[in-house]
């Protein structure tokens, strides 16, 4: 048995790892797969860096900020996989939700009524909405302020923004130190179960078939364990599989409730699952790592300030995902993989089933809620377009 | 206070700890003041740490990792600004052991930019070297304690069985023992058994 450790932070997102280790899929592959829970994503980061964890549970843009060499350590992290899409939602305070008086559910809808409302607010002088993410460098921060910027609010001065640990949300949101966060499941559940918030719209309501969080392996170990690295890709992705059946559901929240895992009532997990801030980890491609969306992820850190807009920096971004070991690790073993290593997000409107390879693959839908498209051949364009708004 | 051995530190920094754990805290602080720095806070309730740390405008920051608000104090030092000078961290690339050390012993810590990297590097020595006084602490009273806890339950399977079996306090021991070497378990673990089976068949002493 060849172990590998890897950590992860306690959320649902995290089922992959967990089902590889307890359901035996990475035992199969002659894998040891130690699972350490971590209390922030600075750790994950730290820890990697100095050879303590291989492989990590990451927020998707987080290798690609590494990368780019904007965190504190310069660590090369790959991305050889995606740890599903969806399972995000932007919840807020009753009061806030009683406020919005909402005619219709979904993005569009609910980002017009925030705009009254925070223009109201603003007539009446009263204090900023505070929103809470877990991470600069995450799709939550990203999605939150698309979502904010496609309604016509201005992230960085209509509203506040702060970092906050995922489990803290649904406190900060009852003590009123935040109006509303943008959180991955289960603490949307959790706010909503607790009666001190409700979802108001989801990851999959703003970008659909979104990616969240990936695979981030460190580079070095990568080089030295090829074949490890596929039998571990081969693992998550049976793994994800299992996680994916509705029939496993139950035994999937068991093992997540775990203390060692999330430590969160199964029920609460059972509900998390079933959505609305649904989790997808394997239909539509759901592993497959898109260079299209380490690309999105790229403009978004543009827009907001956090890196330059040069074409080195972009091809940094792209090549931190690497689909063709996805398509190495997975090749001859029937799973169905996308033959493109980008796609035009946003430009199927509906599930499209698409040829890939031998087997049939269904994508998609995967638009923006504002109706946008983002073809990673026109970065440059898709750049200046953000800027204008 | 305790300046006696470094002296004082000249124009000293305002160092901010943050530690949920109060005993490490104070130990930590105390080690500051031994290395002659004066001007120390420390946050041990991490309630409204944002705005707190913002009131104190601290130069140098030493937190453990186990604090979940490592991404929030980050963001907030790095991007956002809120501190009024721009703050790097101190486990920065060129300085890979340290780091290193650091991390081991489960502390980081942050430090605005442009102060001298042989200053910080006292505290950080200190603080690594504190931190892991503390661990080998925490690790010996936890042996001390699960010691203490094996022989209150050799204690209770002894008095069972010299209730009994009518057996003396040396007897019961030595039965025991002979049991454990027989099944090749620990005496501790064969005492539990006893007094589970004891407790299961309602003949216990409790």
């Amino acid at each position: 048995m060849k172990l590998v450790t890897a950590a992860f932070m306690p959320l649902i997102d995290a089922s992959i790892l967990a089902a590889a280790r307890e359901v035996g899929f990475a035992e199969s592959e002659g894998i040891d797969l130690v699972l350490v829970q971590e209390t922030s994503w600075a750790n994950i980061r730290d820890r990697m860096a100095i050879g303590h964890f291989d492989i990590a549970h990451m927020l998707a843009p987080m290798p690609i900020a590494s990368n780019l060499g904007l965190t504190p350590f310069d660590t090369e992290i790959i991305v050889p996989m995606s740890l599903g899409l969806g399972g995000n939602a932007i919840t807020v305070s009753d009061q806030v939700f009683a406020a919005l008086t909402l005619a219709a559910t979904g993005a569009l809808d609910a980002g017009r009524a925030l705009k009254g409302l925070i223009e109201s607010r603003a007539e009446g002088g009263a204090e900023k909405f505070r929103f809470g993410v877990v991470h600069p460098h995450s799709a939550h921060n990203f999605e939150l302020r698309y979502w904010l910027a496609g309604s016509g609010i201005d992230p960085d001065h209509e509203v506040e923004i702060v970092i906050l640990p995922p489990p803290f949300m649904p406190d900060a949101l009852e003590q009123g130190t935040i109006d509303g966060f943008c959180v991955g499941e289960p603490w949307n559940t959790v706010a909503q179960t607790r009666g001190v918030g409700k979802i108001l719209t989801t990851k999959n309501d703003i970008w659909a078939s979104s990616p969240e969080k990936v695979l981030g392996v460190d580079a070095n170990w990568a080089r030295k364990n090829g074949s490890t690295l596929a039998g571990l890709v081969r693992a998550l992705s049976n793994a994800s599989q299992w996680c994916s059946d509705a029939a496993n559901r139950q035994t999937l929240s068991h093992i997540l409730s775990r203390p060692d895992y999330l430590g969160i009532d199964a029920k609460i997990l059972t509900a998390a699952l079933k959505g609305p801030a649904v989790y997808e980890p394997y239909e539509r491609a759901a592993t497959f790592p898109w260079q299209s969306h380490a690309a999105w992820f790229y403009t978004q850190m543009v827009r907001w300030g956090q890196v330059d807009h040069l074409p080195a920096h972009a091809d940094i971004a792209r090549r931190t995902y690497r689909p063709d070991l996805y398509r190495e690790a997975l090749k001859g073993t029937g799973a169905a993989i996308p033959a493109a290593s980008s796609k035009v997000e946003g430009a199927l409107a509906s599930s499209t089933v698409v040829g890939a390879g031998s087997s049939m693959l269904t994508l998609g839908p995967d638009g923006f809620f504002d109706g946008q498209v983002f073809d990673p051949d026109e970065v440059d364009a898709y750049v200046a377009g953000q800027k204008r708004q | 206070m305790h300046a006696q051995n470094a002296g004082m530190v000249a124009n000293p920094p305002f160092v901010l700890v943050i530690d949920t754990n109060d005993a490490r805290a104070a130990i930590i602080k105390d080690g500051l003041r031994a290395e002659g720095y004066t001007r120390i806070e420390v946050i041990t309730q991490m309630d409204q740490l944002a705005a707190r740390i913002v009131t104190l405008q601290p130069d140098v920051i030493v937190v453990d990792l186990g604090n979940p608000n490592r991404d929030m104090l980050e963001n907030m030092l790095q991007v956002t600004r809120a501190v009024k000078r721009p703050v790097a961290m101190f486990v920065d690339r060129s300085d890979k052991p340290s780091m290193e050390k650091a991390i081991e012993a489960g502390v980081s810590a942050y430090v605005v930019d442009g102060f001298r990297q042989d200053r910080i590097k006292s505290i950080m020595e200190m603080a690594i070297s504190r931190f892991n006084a503390f661990s080998r602490l925490e690790r010996e009273l936890e042996t001390a304690k699960s010691a203490l806890a094996d022989r209150t339950t050799i204690d209770k399977a002894k008095g069972l069985i010299m209730k009994s079996r009518g057996l003396s306090e040396e007897k019961a021991y030595a039965l025991l023992r002979k049991s454990a070497m027989d099944q090749n378990r620990r005496i501790v673990e064969v005492a539990e058994s006893l007094l589970l089976s004891a407790s299961l068949l309602g003949d216990g002493d409790e």
